[in-house]
């Protein structure tokens, strides 16, 4: 065990002493100092289990994974929050994946539909109220192409049969998809098994369904790209200009077609793996379909990453993308040059979803940050053995971290930076640490391909930069 | 060096070559043409779709409420060293973290006891159990508020049975106060969350606390997300030299002073006020629908008097202060009436913009009372105004109101509606302007409506909740909201002609 590993692990050691034993026992497990070989066998991150009761974990449920992530970008299908009230209200237009498309007419991204459970809901069951709540929908919206009905809590709790009403309206819709999401909050550990769920729906009520008039030997389908802040248009732009068709976007600004035609592209692309690999292995193993992970944050890694795109095409393909990267080159180290020399040396900690705290490194490091501690909400082992290599040893690695330990690391590692959600962000203002909000951007965005970095480059040196972190009054501790 | 150009989302997707991509991906969309949506879109504005939209009754679409354990952690977050704990699955405190976090900019801590499939097997004791002492341990609170979410409310999770055992167990030391309430998000809203929550942490803590009478006022906010009428009442008591304790105070909870550190709990109602609240001389209740359990609660229980009246607009804050003078005994300050003074001159010069205007509004019951007769004193005409989480009583009032003024003639209000109704009514019978929350946004958008920002939730704007709404200056603050829209408003319409006045 090297010496970086060490002084890490005796950080966390310390940090986890506060504890009751069988949680510390636990928490040990999901927080590591950084081996890169992946050879340390005290290393490895476990991952993917149920949060300790209690401990103010930052993780979300099922529900928030298909609503918030899978299906709730599909524009043109309703999206119905089945059961109370709330989960529907809070995850209302709040994920920025932007569309375009008449809001309420052909699209309903931003909209907040929901059979609004009451008492007798949960003694009677709803599945009635379901069957004629789908009527009035169709009646009211008649340039609906799918409704998709998300379970919270209480449905699976006292066993409605959603699938049956989902089957018999679809019928009754002249087969339009209608798909059951069987998205619980209870169920799993965490949002990642609501993306699963929900990569589940597409392959049994939507893939092979949709229509392509003519296929090329150069479609391609954008996977796992949720177009926040207008992300999967950014990247889009750069895969039309290599030469590449887009068919299909999963499922920032997606079309229900879309999610219908995905398998038939030359090669499947995805961004986030963590919550769509499920749809891309299905594609491959049913059709043949072969798939491909990449990069799009920070210049260094999209260079590499169209590169590889390119590799699995011809050579009018490979010229075309040496043609992009040239003609973006300049820009990208004019944006290089402008921030440099503002962010050099910044000390990043990251703590995000499923796939950027890994694939944000790169962009960090095009901008002379180093990222000295990274976690994930829901990643899974297969995550973890992707992030090892991108970080420097005795880094610290966090699964599910709590509040309490983003705070107690923070102290101890003193970032420059601090990149999470929401929940965070307004803490880390009080410490008078500067933050970005790395699941919507800030609302800003776009922060994939080249339009994207851009726009990071100059929101991160704004934060850290900004002139009103030396405005605050420490107050003189005791 | 030439300064970059960066153009982010609100520039970029404006370009020819993003519009040139767009009209690209439309040929994999099988959407409909653009004539079938605009002949869609109109039909929707019609009367034809309107009575569709009103025969509709087993689905909402953009209701304006929340959940009822939203409400209950709001409510905890006032006491001191006091920690949310919401027994239920994690993601419903993950929603309501940042729901609060994305209105009022602050940090927002609690915990839920993370249930999953086999507490919905074997119930959520165990869950109750490791969830009180990993928190205790890690946030060392002096109280657990704790209340329920689905999953607890569906299987039946036996919330006194479950806190007793914890103590039993040793989980948790001894006198650690774990008031609770059930706060099932398929009964009533985020307002009947917040009164629950309210009536079982004075339930608890004042339980054997009767003695004697300490002379005080109690105050109860109700679901007010205005931070500054916190502010604004405790001025105005001081003012009128009461002794007072505002029972959930989270003036600094959610509106504290940036100091460089990060407090875990910043309530104000310290543990010992409450329990004392009991024997207070009296109690005054600022929102009325927020709070009828606690107050039916207290009535019964506490031997003291209690004024329930909000000081929303002039006359409400006239009647409130008169109440609160002769439950107190205290007069009302000359610097109140010179604030008076000053707001009611103010709504003179500005009367012409409002007169006569007609609105839509949307929001809580208690708002809407307040907003409805603010604007009656204006001149303003309100017009539509939907609750979604209404119930008749307030339905009632609220008419009664109506009938108070002449403005008040085609005001008609509408509960268990939603803003998806209210925008069929702005189109067949349009108005000048809307009062929303934030989410309303989009009937300006489809309707072209100026939005005027009051309620919960305040997203898309930045600092509103931290002025007042209450009382002379709260009135002064919404009369200048409405005005100065008006004149943007103006402003902005007549930019190209000889009205782009200098002077309004």
């Amino acid at each position: 065990m090297s010496r970086a590993i060490e002084e890490t692990q005796k950080m966390i050691d310390e940090v986890l002493d506060v504890y009751p034993e069988k949680t510390r026992k636990d928490r040990a497990k999901h927080v590591k100092p950084n081996d890169p070989t992946g050879s340390c066998a005290n290393c490895q991150v476990k991952a993917n289990v149920k949060s300790r009761p209690g401990v103010m974990t930052v993780r979300g449920c099922a529900y928030a994974g298909a609503k918030g992530v899978v299906w709730g970008p599909v524009k043109d299908q309703i999206t119905i929050s089945h059961g109370p009230i709330g989960c529907g209200q809070y995850s209302w237009w709040s994920r920025r994946n932007y569309y375009n498309g008449q809001t309420g007419i052909d699209t309903f991204g931003t909209m907040h539909i929901t059979t609004d459970f009451q008492e007798k809901d949960i003694v009677y069951g709803g599945d009635k109220n379901l069957d004629a709540a789908l009527d009035e929908l169709k009646e009211l919206f008649p340039l609906a192409n799918g409704i998709g009905i998300l379970s919270e809590c209480p449905v699976g709790l006292i066993g409605d049969d959603i699938e049956a009403v989902a089957k018999k309206k679809s019928k009754e819709f002249n087969g339009m998809p209608i798909v059951p999401c069987r998205c619980e909050g209870f169920r799993g550990v965490s949002q990642s098994l609501g993306h699963h769920i929900a990569n589940d729906n597409i392959k049994d009520y939507v893939l092979g369904k949709g229509t392509l008039e003519k296929q090329t030997p150069y479609d391609v389908a954008l996977i796992g790209d949720y177009n926040i802040g207008g992300d999967a248009w950014a990247s889009r732009k750069i895969l039309e200009e290599m030469g590449l068709r887009v068919i299909a976007q999963y499922t920032g600004d997606a079309s229900v077609n879309e999610i219908g035609i995905a398998h038939k592209a030359k090669l499947n692309l995805i961004h986030c793996y963590r919550s769509m690999n499920y749809i891309c292995r299905h594609m491959e193993e049913e059709y043949g379909t072969p798939w491909t992970e990449f990069n799009f944050f920070g210049p260094t890694k999209i260079y590499e990453s169209i590169r590889k795109i390119a590799s699995y095409f011809d050579d009018s393909i490979k010229e075309k993308a040496e043609a992009v990267i040239a003609k973006y080159r300049p820009k990208m180290d004019e944006i290089i040059a402008h921030f440099r020399p503002r962010l050099e040396g910044k000390k990043v900690m990251l703590y995000v979803g499923g796939l950027r705290p890994r694939h944000t490194i790169g962009a960090y490091e095009d901008l002379g940050m180093e990222i000295v501690a990274s976690g994930y909400e829901f990643a899974h082992n297969d995550d973890y053995k992707r992030t090892y290599p991108e970080m420097k040893e005795g880094a610290l690695i966090m699964d599910d971290a709590t509040e309490y330990e983003l705070e107690e690391f923070t102290h101890r590692v003193r970032p420059d930076l601090v990149g999470a959600g929401i929940k965070e962000k307004y803490t880390y203002h009080k410490l008078g640490v500067p933050f970005r909000q790395m699941h919507s951007w800030d609302y800003s965005g776009p922060y994939h391909g080249f339009d994207g970095f851009a726009v990071f480059a100059r929101d991160m040196d704004a934060t850290i930069n900004s002139p009103t972190w030396n405005l605050i009054r420490r107050k003189k501790s005791a | 060096m030439i300064p970059l150009t960066i153009k982010d989302h609100s520039k970029l997707f404006r370009e020819p070559e993003y519009l040139d991509q767009f009209e690209r991906k439309r040929a994999f969309e099988n959407c409909p043409s653009r004539e079938e949506v605009e002949r869609i879109a109109e039909w929707t504005k019609t009367e034809e779709y309107r009575d569709k939209n009103f025969a509709r009754s087993h689905i909402k679409i953009n209701p304006a409420k929340a959940c009822q354990p939203l409400g209950a952690l709001y409510c905890a977050l006032g006491f001191e060293n006091t920690l949310p704990f919401c027994q239920g699955a994690q993601g419903c405190i993950a929603y309501f973290r940042s729901h609060l976090n994305r209105h009022f900019k602050e940090p927002v801590q609690a915990v839920s006891s993370s249930m999953t499939e086999d507490a919905a097997v074997f119930g959520g004791m165990n869950n109750m159990t490791e969830g009180l002492e990993n928190a205790y341990a890690l946030y060392k609170p002096k109280m657990m508020a704790i209340f329920t979410s689905c999953i607890a409310e569906v299987i039946g999770d036996d919330l006194n049975a479950y806190t007793k055992a914890a103590r039993e167990k040793g989980v948790v030391p001894g006198d650690l106060l774990m008031p609770y309430a059930n706060t099932p998000s398929f009964v009533g809203s985020h307002i009947t969350g917040y009164d629950n929550m309210m009536k079982g942490i004075l339930s608890h803590l004042t339980a054997g606390k009767s003695g004697e009478p300490n002379g005080k006022t109690n105050v109860i906010m109700g679901f007010d997300p205005y931070i500054g009428d916190y502010r604004e009442i405790k001025r105005m008591l001081s003012l009128m030299d009461i002794k007072y304790t505002v029972l959930s105070d989270v003036s600094d909870s959610l509106d504290a002073p940036n100091t460089g550190e990060a407090k875990l709990y910043r309530g104000l109602t310290t543990i010992e006020e409450t329990k004392d609240a009991i024997n207070a001389a009296a109690t005054v209740v600022l929102q009325k629908y927020s709070t009828l359990k606690t107050v039916e609660y207290m009535k019964k229980d506490w031997n003291q008097k209690f004024l329930v009246k909000q000081p929303i607009g002039i006359r409400n804050t006239d009647e409130f202060l008169s109440g609160l003078s002769q439950i107190t005994g205290k007069a009302i300050p000359q610097a109140l009436e010179d604030e008076r003074g000053r707001v009611v001159d103010a709504m003179i010069d500005s009367h012409p913009y409002v007169h006569g205007k007609r609105f839509a509004l949307v929001g809580d019951p208690d708002l809407l009372m307040g907003m409805v007769s603010i604007l009656l004193e204006l001149g303003g005409e309100p017009v539509h105004i939907v609750c979604t989480n209404g119930d008749k009583t307030f339905a009632e009032d609220m008419e009664a109101l109506l009938a108070s003024s002449p403005f008040g003639a085609s005001g008609k209000v509408y509960i268990n509606r939603d803003m998806w109704h209210l925008r069929s009514l702005m189109f067949t019978d349009p108005v000048d302007l809307l009062i929303g929350n934030s989410y309303a946004k989009f009937l300006w958008r489809d309707t072209k409506t100026p939005l005027i920002r009051f309620g919960f939730p305040l997203f898309d704007r930045h600092h509103l909740h931290r002025y007042p709404i209450i009382g002379y200056q709260g009135a002064l603050n919404i009369v200048t909201t409405i005005v100065n829209t008006i004149l943007d408003e103006l402003d902005r319409s007549t930019i190209e002609t000889t009205s782009f006045d200098v002077i309004r």
